[in-house]
C-alpha cells in the first residue's frame, strides 16, 4: 500500500496540530485520501504533543503502523529524540534545533539530555537539522516555525507544491498567510 | 465535495442534517467538540447543561415533545447521566434520542478507563460504534432512525482516536420535513410507576430481541472474507488497526456492539479456523461469545489496559515483535498550570500550610504536579466536598482539611456536597476556584459565565449569593493573586466553627482579561534561594550564572510567557523581582 506516514512531534503551542491539518489538506487537494490523529486537551498547557498524518490512495488507521513513519517532523530536540524510534528504516527525520526546557527539568531531578542532535543522527542517518526558529523570526513571526518545517517536508515528499500553498491559504488565518508562505519558501530553499 | 472532519465534527454535522431540535451535554474530553461544532452549524440547536444528568433529562424532554435530540458526554459523564438513561430505556421515545458517549482508552485526559459498552447492555439500549469519521456521520443518522423505529434511545460510542481523528466525510441528504411538536399524552408509556414500568420492562425485552434480529441483517455489520484460516471480530477504531496489521485476515466488523448479532457471529465463526476478538478495554464481545460457546482468542493476546495501536494489534496477532521503548529514561514533559494561572498561588499557600487537600476534576488537578504537589485526593466531578466532609467524620481535624473545586465543577455537582456540609454540621473549608470558565476542556461557558454555548449573553448565577443561600454564613471572595489574603482567609476559615467557603475571583489566563505589567529578576538583588521557582510557573526558567567564580542558578522570567500575575514577586524576600515597564500581552 502506497501510504505516506508523517509523525509530527513537539511541545504544546508550537503549531503542531495546524501543521498536521495543512499536510492532510495538501494531500486531499492533490486527490489523495488523508487521515490524521492527535491528542487535544493538554496541548495548551506545555505538554508533549504528537500528531500523526497519513495519506495515500487508501488509508486505514489514523495511527502509523509498523514499520513506522516515512518522515518524523520534530519541532523540538528532546521531543525529536523521543519520537525518533518511530521512524521507519530509511525514513527521513526533519528536526528543528530548538530547546524548550520541560518542567520536569526545571523543578524535578531530571536533566535535559546532552548530545541530543548526535543521538538523533545515530538513530536516523541523513537527518536534516535546521534552525527553524531563526528562519521564522527572519520572516517576521516566531510562530511560523511550522511553515518552515513544512517547506522542508514539501521538498522531500511528493505532493505538488501548489497543493501545499493552497492548503496554507485555506487553513492559516488571513493576516498570517503571507508570513507563513514566506516561511514555507524559506524551508524549501534550505533543500535546494 | 467531501470534507476532512474529526469524528466529533462529523457527528455534529449528522445531527444537524438529521434536523435535531437540540444537542445538549456537558463538556468532557474527548466529547466536547460535538456541541461546539453543532452550534457553529446552527447556533440555536446546541446548549450546555450544568451536568450530564440534566443534559440527559433535557434530551428526554425534547424527545417526548416530538423533537430529535443528541445528548453528549464523556464516559464518566455517563455515570452521572445513568439514572435517567436506565428509565428512558423503558419509556422509549417520541422524537429520536441519541446518546453520544466518548470513551478515553489510554486516559489521555480522564480519571479512569471505563468501558461504556457495559452501560448499553445494563440499560438495555442499542449501541452503535463507528470506525472512522464517515461512519460517525452515517451511524449518527442511522441512530436517529433506529431510535424512532424501535422506540428506544440509541447510544453512539466513540473513543478518543475516533472523536479526535480526522478523515473524509461525505454528507448524505438532509432530512426533510419538520418534526411535529407533540403534547405528551400517554401515561402508560411515560409515567414510570411500578404498574406501568412492569409492562414497559416486557416491551424492553421484546425490543431487544427485535433489535438483535434487525442487526443480524443490518449493513452496520460487515463480513469481509479473505484468508479463512484467520478471522477477526472487531469494532470501532480497532478495525482500522486490524486492516493495517493483518490485511489478509477475514474480518467481521461490528457496527452494532449491543445487542450482538449472534447468528451472524456464529456463521462467521463456523467459517474461520482461528478466531480472534480484538476490542479495546474490556472483553465485552469476547465474554458474550464464550458464553455462546464460541471458541475464540481475546484478552490473553490483547491488553485490557490502555489504548490500542496498530503495533499492539500486530504484536497480538504474532506478526510483529514487541518494541521496547529506548527512550523511557528521557525527561517527561507533563502539562502544567499556565503562566499567570490564578490557581497557582492558592496551591502554593495550601502546600506551605501543610493542609490536606481534597481535590476535584479540572485544571486545578494539575496542583498535584511538581513542584506544587499540593493535592491529596481526586475522585470525580464534585467529589472534593463530600470526601473532605467524610474525612472530618472519620475524625480528621477539619482545621487541617481543605476542599478545592472549580466554578464549573461546583455548578456541575459540588452544590449538593456543600448543602450536605451545611446540613450535617461540618466545620470544613471549601475553596471555589472561580476562573470564569470550564478551563480544562477548552474554556466552555457555563451558568456562571453569563454566556451561552451560542455565544449569546445568558443570565449568570452569582456564586456568593448561591453559597449563602445554601446556608453558608462564613463566606468570602478573595483575589488569588494576593498571597497574604489567601493565607489570612484560610486561617480564619479553618478555625471558624462551621462550614466556610472562600471564593477566588481571577479569570483563567486563556480567556480575555485585564493585562498587567510583567516582572523580571533584578540580578544584583537575587540571592539564588529558588523561592520564586517553587511556584512552578512555566515562564520562570533557570540560568547558570558566574558569581565570584562560583556557578549559581538564577531564575529568569520569559517576557513572552509572563502575564504579570505577581505571584512570584510575593515569594521573594529580597525584593529581587520588579515590574517591567512597557506594554503587556497575554500568552494567547
Amino acid at each position: 500500500m502506497n501510504t505516506t506516514n508523517i509523525l509530527i512531534c513537539g511541545v504544546g503551542g508550537q503549531g503542531i496540530v495546524l501543521a498536521g491539518d495543512i499536510i492532510g489538506m495538501a494531500a486531499r487537494l492533490s486527490g489523495l485520501e488523508a487521515k490524521a490523529s492527535e491528542i487535544h486537551g493538554m496541548s495548551q498547557r506545555g505538554g508533549s504533543v504528537v500528531s500523526e498524518v497519513r495519506y495515500g490512495s487508501q488509508v486505514n488507521s489514523p495511527l502509523i503502523p509498523l514499520p513506522g513513519a516515512d518522515f518524523v517532523l520534530a519541532f523540538e530536540l528532546l521531543e525529536g529524540l523521543r519520537g525518533i524510534d518511530r521512524l521507519r528504516p530509511g525514513g527521513l527525520a526533519i528536526v528543528n534545533r530548538q530547546i524548550i526546557i520541560p518542567s520536569s527539568v526545571t523543578y524535578g531531578t531530571a536533566q535535559y539530555p546532552e548530545n541530543v542532535e548526535a543521538d538523533i543522527i545515530s538513530s536516523a542517518s541523513g537527518a536534516i537539522i535546521i534552525d527553524a526558529l531563526d528562519m521564522a523570526n527572519k520572516v517576521g513571526n516566531p510562530r511560523a516555525v511550522n511553515s518552515v518545517m513544512m517547506g522542508v517536508l514539501a521538498e522531500k515528499s511528493t505532493l505538488p507544491i501548489n497543493c501545499w500553498e493552497e492548503a496554507i491559504k485555506k487553513l492559516v488565518k488571513p493576516k498570517f498567510i503571507d508570513i507563513n508562505l514566506a516561511a514555507f519558501n524559506c524551508g524549501r530553499e534550505i533543500c535546494k | 465535495m467531501d470534507t476532512i472532519l474529526t469524528g466529533n465534527a462529523a457527528i455534529a454535522m449528522a445531527a444537524h442534517d438529521a434536523r435535531v431540535a437540540l444537542g445538549v451535554g456537558y463538556p468532557g474530553t474527548p466529547s466536547t467538540e460535538v456541541l461546539e461544532n453543532l452550534t457553529t452549524l446552527e447556533s440555536s440547536k446546541a446548549q450546555w447543561a450544568p451536568n450530564e444528568k440534566v443534559a440527559m433529562e433535557v434530551g428526554i424532554g425534547v424527545s417526548y415533545g416530538g423533537g430529535r435530540a443528541i445528548v453528549t458526554m464523556k464516559h464518566v459523564g455517563l455515570n452521572v447521566a445513568a439514572d435517567p438513561l436506565f428509565t428512558v430505556s423503558y419509556t422509549g421515545v417520541s422524537g429520536g434520542l441519541v446518546v453520544l458517549v466518548a470513551d478515553d482508552p489510554g486516559m489521555h485526559s480522564s480519571q479512569n478507563e471505563q468501558d461504556s459498552r457495559h452501560y448499553a447492555r445494563a440499560a438495555k439500549v442499542p449501541m452503535l460504534e463507528p470506525s472512522d469519521s464517515q461512519e460517525a456521520y452515517d451511524f449518527t443518522r442511522i441512530a436517529f432512525e433506529l431510535s424512532e423505529k424501535f422506540d428506544t434511545p440509541v447510544m453512539l460510542r466513540t473513543t478518543t482516536r475516533l472523536s479526535h481523528g480526522k478523515s473524509t466525510v461525505k454528507a448524505s441528504t438532509v432530512t426533510t420535513g419538520s418534526p411535529e411538536t407533540k403534547k405528551i399524552d400517554n401515561p402508560m408509556k411515560y409515567v414510570m410507576v411500578p404498574a406501568n414500568a412492569k409492562r414497559r420492562h416486557i416491551f424492553v425485552e421484546e425490543r431487544t430481541a427485535k433489535l438483535q434480529e434487525y442487526f443480524e441483517s443490518s449493513e452496520l455489520n460487515k463480513v469481509e472474507y479473505r484468508d479463512k484460516s484467520t478471522g477477526i471480530i472487531t469494532s470501532g477504531i480497532s478495525y482500522q488497526y486490524v486492516r493495517d496489521a493483518v490485511p489478509d485476515a477475514s474480518v467481521l466488523k461490528l457496527g452494532s456492539v449491543w445487542p450482538l448479532p449472534i447468528k451472524t457471529i456464529l456463521e462467521f465463526a463456523a467459517n474461520i479456523e482461528n478466531l480472534y476478538i480484538i476490542e479495546e478495554l474490556d472483553p465485552f464481545i469476547e465474554e458474550q461469545l464464550k458464553a455462546a460457546g464460541i471458541k475464540c482468542i481475546g484478552k490473553e493476546r490483547f491488553p485490557i489496559c490502555g489504548e490500542f495501536t496498530p503495533t499492539i494489534v500486530a504484536v497480538g496477532m504474532g506478526v510483529a515483535n514487541p518494541v521496547e521503548s529506548q527512550r523511557s529514561s528521557l525527561p517527561t514533559r507533563p502539562p502544567s498550570m499556565c503562566p499567570g494561572c490564578p490557581h497557582r498561588g492558592v496551591f502554593k499557600t495550601l502546600k506551605r500550610l501543610k493542609l490536606t487537600v481534597s481535590g476535584d476534576i479540572g485544571c486545578y488537578t494539575l496542583g498535584v504536579m511538581p513542584p506544587l504537589m499540593a493535592l491529596d485526593s481526586c475522585v470525580c466531578m464534585g467529589a472534593s466536598i463530600g470526601v473532605a466532609h467524610g474525612m472530618e467524620k472519620a475524625g480528621v481535624d477539619p482545621s487541617t482539611i481543605v476542599a478545592v473545586i472549580g466554578d464549573s465543577t461546583f455548578l456541575h455537582s459540588g452544590m449538593t456536597g456543600l448543602l450536605d456540609m451545611v446540613y450535617n454540621g461540618s466545620k470544613g473549608t471549601l475553596i471555589i476556584l472561580d476562573n470564569g470558565t470550564t478551563a480544562m476542556t477548552g474554556r466552555q461557558d457555563h451558568p456562571g459565565t453569563g454566556k451561552a454555548l451560542s455565544g449569546e449573553s445568558a443570565p449568570h448565577v452569582d456564586l456568593l449569593s448561591l453559597v449563602k443561600s445554601l446556608g453558608v454564613i462564613d463566606v468570602v471572595v478573595i483575589d488569588p493573586y494576593d498571597i497574604p489574603s489567601i493565607e489570612k482567609s484560610l486561617n480564619h476559615a479553618l478555625k471558624y466553627d462551621g462550614p466556610s467557603v472562600i471564593i477566588t475571583n481571577r479569570p483563567c489566563m486563556l480567556i480575555p482579561h485585564e493585562k498587567y505589567p510583567k516582572v523580571q529578576v533584578i540580578p544584583d538583588k537575587c540571592k539564588y534561594c529558588g523561592a520564586c521557582l517553587s511556584i512552578g510557573c512555566p515562564s520562570i526558567s533557570k540560568v547558570a550564572v558566574d558569581v565570584d567564580g562560583k556557578t549559581r542558578i538564577r531564575p529568569q522570567m520569559d517576557q513572552l510567557l509572563c502575564t504579570g500575575c505577581q505571584v512570584c514577586k510575593q515569594m521573594c524576600k529580597f525584593d529581587a523581582i520588579e515590574q517591567v515597564s512597557g506594554d503587556t500581552d497575554t500568552i494567547i
